[in-house]
């Protein structure tokens, strides 16, 4: 018998810089094509939901189907109001990365839609255990909550300044605001997802009707967190929003790298008997909808559900990333999903709520709104102008008390070793 | 004879490795198309094709897992770690496997895998893009883990990691991919095209594992550095005028115990200088060893400068930082007592 030489499949992404970009392989449903299940339902009834993409809004920002969501137009504008701000706060604040001020950032351009609607479902008392791409958590939260750290308090920490809460010790971004509902963020990939199951299984244990809501990005879904995150939810049924963001790129890996292209992220939920949603995370109404949909269900004790958000990372990885050496040029501008702000913006100018003035001023607002806040910020320092902060304040809250040896330490440093 | 920075002296060790030896396959996180990170892997994937260069998925359990699968049909993998900082979700395969694999089937089989990582802080990469493991590994018995100081050591020594037959950790101090850091961050820093460590022969050699190198010769005191340190090391001499020897580990595990114990003896003074933490650090190892083997040859107590028992701090990372400054000062009192 004559023996087939094997080989290795590598996957690679259809185009390459040089190429013009193409997304045929992002499959569009027609918007309002899937139904709505109840909380309930079998998680056989999500192997479609899981494959295609729910929408609401199509291409006219008209909303159609089962999945439109009840919900107010002030609620919208204010949605509108966070992702503007939230597009402003990044740009700014990149700028000031540029200019010397601060040692990293990164953007979350083109995702706002995500954070922002699931800001806006979720209650004071909450948990988010999000990645570094969910700034717009936060900033929805001083909006419409007005609690835990505000847009000037998360300047502060990118700019490790002398308002910094973090007291400099983390890198820019990595927030953290337990009264706004927001766990402290890793560096290290995937570690909030089995903490946020671990979060929700201490509601349930404790009788509470708090649940708690997880973001990992496509690229983080191949750590082993996420799938421990996967097997003890689907086990214990805990309250929680298991959020995967797939923005089609990980640094420089496409998202092929982190999944086959024969099924989708949310597919890998209905594998461990999690129901499980694919949708649209360009369309805030799509957002806004499934986000209630998991939230009221794990309010229920019906239990987790996973949400895999198609979208795309506008901008590059990070500060330190030039996105030019992997992907086509503008790749961004071909997304087939469009951009959120705009097709939010589409859609509130239909209902008569909303017009291209407003949104110009609305636009020209924000910006004036941070740049005078970042001018403030600024004066507490930045990286270029560092407080002095006593060398022994790097011990603190390593343990609750310091112990010996670290007084110890504290020691040699006064004796001017 | 090229000009080579580090991340170009460790690109050419891949390019003669990989001449050589088909083999040798090459992934982690972003070292295929894009070329790493850090661009340690550049141009391979071009070279040597996608069957042997390739992107991984974001598991560094999966990364080490399937490196030790490979070594064990026969392949000799050199995996990348994106950073230090993320090898503890693939730590378990590199401690309770890779390490052991040849112990516990009583040599059937083995792991000849080599897994880079960089390592070390100074680029304001906060507490998850700057710490030191070195410990962590040291400890591992079955493991080998090296450390260069500089590109003609790290082209050396990483082919002899490659070559090697057991599990290597490969440290690249990233403060230093450029050039020599001597501590000081508010001064620029001088390219390793100003350095003789930088002039590297584009053809295959190696630097065997296990064999420290005396960076600069003195009498008064040896001081025990590695990686970024070395080079702090030897501003401390610089700045306080003090005659003492710098030995630069280059391995850790195994360590080339001789060279310390020679210098030690003729010294009767030894500080040694890290930049992970303190306690149970790797300085804790060579302070046991040179008092084993030195006792009676001590004039003074033997001083470990590090950073501090904090993880890294962002905004204060020039406080954890053990500076020229600090070992300088170690080595004035190192000289009073
Ligand atoms: C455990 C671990 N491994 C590697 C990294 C380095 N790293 C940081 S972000 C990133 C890509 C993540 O991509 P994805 O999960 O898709 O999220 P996105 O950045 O697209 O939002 C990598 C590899 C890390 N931070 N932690
Ligand atoms: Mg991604």
């Amino acid at each position: 018998m004559k023996k087939t030489p094997l080989s290795l499949r590598v996957p690679e992404p259809l185009t390459r810089p040089g190429d013009a970009p193409d997304f045929s392989y992002v499959q569009i449903p027609p918007a309002g094509n899937d139904k709505k299940p109840a909380h309930n339902a079998p998680v056989s009834e999500f192997n479609d939901l899981s494959k295609g993409i729910i929408r609401v809004l199509d291409d006219a920002g008209h909303p159609q189907g089962e999945w439109q969501p009840t919900v107010s137009a002030d609620t919208l504008i204010t949605g509108l109001k966070a992702m503007v701000k939230t597009r402003a706060y990044d740009d700014r604040m990149m700028l000031i990365q540029r200019q010397g001020k601060t040692s990293f950032f990164m953007k979350s351009t083109g995702e706002e839609a995500i954070s922002v609607a699931q800001a806006m479902v979720l209650k004071q008392g909450d948990m988010f255990f999000p990645t570094y791409r969910q700034a717009g958590l936060l900033i929805t939260n001083e909006m419409i909550r007005g609690t835990g750290w505000s847009t000037f308090d998360m300047m502060c920490q990118v700019l490790s300044n002398s308002g910094d809460k973090l007291k400099g010790r983390q890198l820019p971004i990595m927030y953290s605001s337990k009264d706004a509902g927001f766990f402290s963020i890793s560096g290290n990939l995937g570690t909030q997802y089995t903490q946020a199951v671990g979060w929700a299984m201490a509601s349930a244990i404790k009788k509470d009707s708090k649940i708690a809501s997880t973001f990992i990005g496509d690229g983080s879904t191949a750590e082993s967190d996420f799938h421990a995150a996967l097997t003890f939810a689907s086990v214990y049924n805990p309250p929680v929003i298991l959020n995967v963001t797939n923005n089609q790129w990980a640094i420089s890996s496409f998202q092929g790298i982190a999944n086959n292209p024969e099924t989708t992220f949310a597919a890998r939920g209905v594998g461990y008997g999690i129901p499980s949603l694919r949708v649209d995370g360009n369309d805030f109404l799509a957002v806004y909808a499934a986000s209630e949909w998991a939230a009221d269900r794990a309010r229920n004790n019906f239990g987790p559900t996973i949400i895999e958000w198609v979208t795309y990372r506008s901008s590059g990885h990070s500060s330190s990333d030039d996105p030019s050496k992997y992907r086509p040029k503008d790749e961004e501008k071909a997304w087939p999903l469009g951009d959120p702000i705009d097709r939010l913006r589409e859609h509130l100018i239909y209902l008569g709520e909303w017009s291209q003035e407003q949104h110009d001023a609305l636009e020209k607002e924000m910006k004036e709104e941070i740049m005078a806040l970042s001018k403030e910020a600024q004066k507490l320092g930045s990286l270029t102008d560092l407080p002095d902060l006593p060398m022994k304040c790097m011990f603190d809250d390593v343990y609750k008390d310091i112990p010996p040896h670290l007084q110890k330490q504290i020691q040699r440093i006064e004796r001017g070793e | 004879m090229a000009t080579m920075n580090m991340i170009q002296a460790i690109n050419s060790a891949h390019h003669n490795a990989m001449e050589t030896n088909e083999d040798i396959v090459v992934f982690g996180e972003d070292v295929g198309y894009f070329g790493g990170v850090f661009r340690c892997t550049e141009g391979l994937q071009n070279r040597f094709g996608k069957q042997r260069v390739f992107d991984s998925p974001i598991s560094e359990c999966g990364i080490i897992g399937t490196a030790v699968g490979m070594a064990a049909y026969g392949l000799r993998p050199v995996v990348e770690i994106q950073f230090a900082d993320y090898c503890y979700p693939g730590y378990d395969q590199l401690v309770s496997e890779a390490a052991r694999l040849r112990h516990r089937s009583a040599g059937d089989f083995t792991a000849p895998l080599t897994v880079r990582m960089p390592t070390g802080g100074g680029i304001f990469g906060g507490q998850t893009h700057s710490q030191s493991p070195e410990a962590l590994l040291t400890h591992v018995c079955g493991l080998k883990t090296v450390i260069p100081s500089n590109p003609y050591d790290a082209k050396g020594l990483l082919l002899a990691a490659i070559e090697d037959d057991d599990p290597v950790v490969f440290l690249e101090p990233k403060r230093i991919y450029n050039g020599p850091f001597e501590g000081y961050h508010d001064r620029p820093l001088t390219p390793w095209s100003k350095h003789p460590d930088g002039e590297v022969p584009e053809t295959h050699y190696t630097i065997p594992l296990g064999k420290a190198k005396i960076s600069r010769a003195g009498k008064d005191v040896t001081i025990l550095a590695y990686g970024n340190m070395v080079h702090v090391a030897l501003e401390a001499v610089k700045v306080s005028g003090i005659d003492a020897e710098v030995i630069d580990l280059r391995t850790l595990l195994p360590l080339d115990i001789d060279t310390i114990v020679a210098s030690v003896e003729k010294t009767g003074r030894c500080i040694i200088v890290h930049e992970a933490t303190l306690t149970s650090g790797y300085g804790a190892e060579l302070s046991a060893q040179v008092q084993e083997n030195c006792f009676y040859s001590l004039e003074t107590p033997i001083q470990r400068i590090t950073g501090w028992d904090a993880p890294y701090p962002h905004s204060q990372e020039w406080d954890y930082f053990p500076g020229p400054a600090r070992v300088a000062r170690a080595l004035v009192r190192a000289m009073e007592a």
